[in-house]
């Protein structure tokens, strides 16, 4: 799946997504400043929440219809939408047109879905952005999302920004492209396989010995450190665009 | 399994799934066999471009033949025919059991040899013919073992993969008189075989599967690699194949594609050691082949699946396996968990189809919807989508499939949440004050909430949101100028 992309453009949106709206709003921020930082000026209209997923995922699709038909009244305008979270990109890129096939917003939803960009593919793709590694050394594990690897696939372009980082030694981990077991709902409707599925996560990432975790996507976030907090172990959690932000600076 | 035995799939499903994963015995032998089975795959498809173009081709044979389905049928019910072939047509699973033991009275025979087929298992066979006083010995080694051990397949290509060796050499050694305890898998293997050779010879019917049934020539194909398939269906006087309707093709031109496909995704073989083409009963001047054929066509809600077009497409499946190698939830709860004869990612979307949502539908929850199995399937079945649909018709009785029991899963007090939460987040308002709210009494959300913070710590809200942080900055949050 090849993808054209367009010129850097002059403006951009943001969407911030609701998960790291409520925890993880540092992550929001400096994805925001990273895109201004290559002289594009990012807009957050404040009527935004969430893509709709969570409903969409559990089957519940007149609800995430209606979340989603709010989100595609935001972002009218025909420019690109950054978002943070190759998870919420998906939704909105893979499932929004099929979610309003034959409504009166079909065409909204597909011109949406056309201009929304994972936020590193957006650095990478769209900006053709250049780092300058500014912080120590440091030995960090990535944890690619199964949006990032099998639904947007972006995860290359995740990898690409991270190496343009010199003091950054990124480490494998084994079975790096498994999912962790968060699945959203999955993994309170299904607890005990999500966690066999993310304490098998830890175990691979912690046995990598890397002093940091980064990952493009909150949700893998909040289960992994989640669950390593609860184990008693050490490894401190990243979204992608606060490691690359502090770093840069 | 009719309708009513499949009730247990959706029944205790969590206890099954706790219990497999509670089994670091078994929870071992998966997770080594799908890494294997995964690396062998792998192995066989070094070139990604070259991989998906045939699955993009194995795909379109797949649709151009199902497109076709009830043209096909006809033609390959004429063609089988005018083979020799008898030709018999099972709407339901008591059915297709009936016709068989129709079959089997009229020869008198009380003894069925039984190369691999999933579809009698999905009809419950072997206990129909049991209860009517018939012995039907099941002679692929995977399923041999499964049958000694009184359980069922846990894997739809390796019957007895949740098993080791030790394992399976001490159920030989218990369950054979005077067979010694034996880890050497050639000495295990000859022991099945010394007994299913004097089998072979005495049944009077054969019953197969069929991977592939070619309507243009009547010709019904058969995938093994043991030889007991070709055994099953030559040295009995009477040979029985059973088939799902969607396992026909248009010509044998079609089969390259799909075999070549099946046995690379599946165990990651080049070919298979047999690959038998079985196109009638012996002809008079022949020495050898069964003396009739009989070709049994089951529907059991597979036309149910055809009639709608999202959930055609799990009618494309050339039942590799290849999901279940790569799903990360079959690796840690094995097959048996799921309770159908289908477990897997294929299983989810095939179990509540055949034997409705209300029976079988909990199963779909068992996924975290991450697409491993999707970028495996050979013939490009968006799974994680479908299991996704049927979660939306378990929930809903307007659905627009006619899968069985469409809103029987639907559960009040989690449709009253969803309402709620799409309320709150369609609301800018609403969403503001809740974010509000959550972060300035974010001290006071408690550490304990529900099964998440049973495995992990609490998530706290942060003490401003990102809508905070983006009003204090004074961030552009207004629309973009019309400028480009
Ligand atoms: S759904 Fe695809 S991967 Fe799974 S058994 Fe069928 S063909 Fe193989």
């Amino acid at each position: 799946m090849t993808r054209d992309y367009p010129e850097k453009p002059k403006q951009v949106y943001f969407f911030g997504t609701c998960l790291i709206d409520l925890f993880y709003p540092e992550a929001g921020l400096h994805g925001i400043q990273l895109i201004e930082r290559e002289g594009i000026a990012v807009f957050f209209p404040p009527e935004q929440s969430c893509c709709g997923q969570p409903a969409y995922n559990s089957g519940y699709d007149d609800e995430a219809r209606s979340v989603a038909a709010a989100q595609i009244a935001c972002f009218p305008k025909d420019i690109p939408v950054v978002v943070p979270s190759a998870s919420c990109a998906s939704m909105i890129r893979e499932q929004y047109p099929s979610l309003f096939e034959g409504s009166s917003l079909e065409q909204a939803a597909r011109s949406l879905a056309e201009r929304t960009y994972e936020l590193t593919e957006f650095l990478v793709e769209v900006c053709h952005i250049q780092l300058k590694d500014q912080g120590e050394p440091v030995k960090i594990v990535v944890h690619h999302s199964c949006s990032a690897q099998r639904h947007m696939r972006t995860s290359h372009q995740t990898q690409k920004l991270l190496n343009q980082l010199g003091n950054v030694a990124v480490v494998q981990q084994e079975r790096a492209n498994e999912c962790c077991g968060f699945g959203g709902t999955f993994s309170v409707k299904a607890p005990e396989i999500s966690n066999a599925m993310v304490q098998d996560k830890c175990d691979s990432l912690m046995a990598t010995g890397a002093q940091q975790l980064v990952t493009g996507d909150c949700g893998c976030m909040m289960n992994i450190t989640g669950a390593i907090e609860k184990r008693g172990d050490q490894l401190n959690g990243k979204h992608v665009a606060s490691f690359i932000w502090e770093r840069t600076q | 399994m009719t309708t009513q035995d499949a009730g247990h799939i959706n029944l205790n499903f969590k206890n099954r799934v706790n219990e497999a994963l509670a089994d670091q015995e078994l929870r071992g032998n998966f997770r080594g066999a799908m890494d294997f089975l995964m690396q062998k795959r792998a192995a066989m498809f070094p070139d990604q471009e070259d991989l998906e173009a045939l699955r993009k081709r194995g795909e379109q044979v797949r649709n151009r033949c199902l497109q076709q389905l009830p043209d096909l049928l006809e033609q390959l019910e004429a063609q089988c025919v005018s083979n020799g072939i008898q030709v018999h047509w099972a709407e339901t699973a008591e059915q297709a059991n009936n016709i068989i033991l129709g079959i089997m009275r009229d020869h008198q025979a009380t003894r069925m040899v039984k190369g691999k087929s999933m579809a009698s298992e999905e009809i419950g066979l072997n206990h129909f013919l049991a209860d009517h006083g018939i012995e039907a010995l099941e002679s692929d080694m995977g399923e041999y073992i499964v049958q000694l051990d009184h359980s069922t397949p846990s894997h739809i290509i390796m019957p007895a993969i949740h098993k080791n060796k030790q394992q399976i050499a001490r159920l030989f050694h218990e369950k054979t008189p005077g067979v010694e305890y034996t880890e050497d898998v050639d000495k295990l293997i000859g022991t099945g075989r010394e007994v299913l050779r004097q089998k072979f010879f005495e049944a009077e019917v054969g019953l197969s599967g069929v991977n592939f049934a070619v309507a243009e020539t009547g010709t019904l194909c058969l995938v093994e690699n043991e030889g007991n398939g070709r055994m099953s269906t030559t040295v009995p006087p009477v040979h029985i194949a059973l088939c799902g309707i969607e396992k026909v093709v248009q010509s044998l031109a079609d089969i390259p594609p799909l075999y070549r496909l099946l046995t690379r995704s599946a165990t990651g073989q080049a070919i298979t050691t047999y690959f038998n083409m079985i196109s009638g009963p012996r002809k008079p001047d022949e020495l050898d082949g069964p003396q009739e054929v009989h070709l049994v066509l089951l529907d059991n809600g597979r036309s149910r699946m055809y009639a709608d077009k999202q959930l055609q497409q799990t009618l494309r499946c050339i039942r590799c396996g290849a999901c279940m190698n790569h799903c990360p939830v079959y690796t840690r709860i094995g097959g048996h968990a799921y309770g159908s004869t289908y477990p897997g990612p294929i299983g989810q979307v095939v179990s509540p189809q055949i034997w409705g949502l209300n029976n079988a539908g909990n199963i779909t929850q068992a996924c975290s919807l991450n697409g491993a199995c999707r970028d495996a399937c050979p013939v490009n079945i968006p799974l994680p989508d479908l299991i996704r649909r049927l979660r939306h018709d378990g929930n809903n009785s307007t659905a627009e499939g006619q899968t069985a029991g469409q809103g029987q899963l639907r559960k009040p007090a989690e449709a009253v949440i969803w309402k709620f939460w799409a309320l709150l987040n369609r609301s800018p308002l609403l969403y503001r004050l809740t974010l509000w709210s959550a972060t300035r009494f974010r001290k006071l959300i408690p550490s304990h909430i529900g099964p998440w913070t049973r495995y992990r710590s609490a998530p706290r809200p942060a003490s401003k949101s990102l809508h905070d942080l983006m009003k204090a900055s004074g961030t552009q949050t207004n629309h973009p100028t019309n400028q480009p």
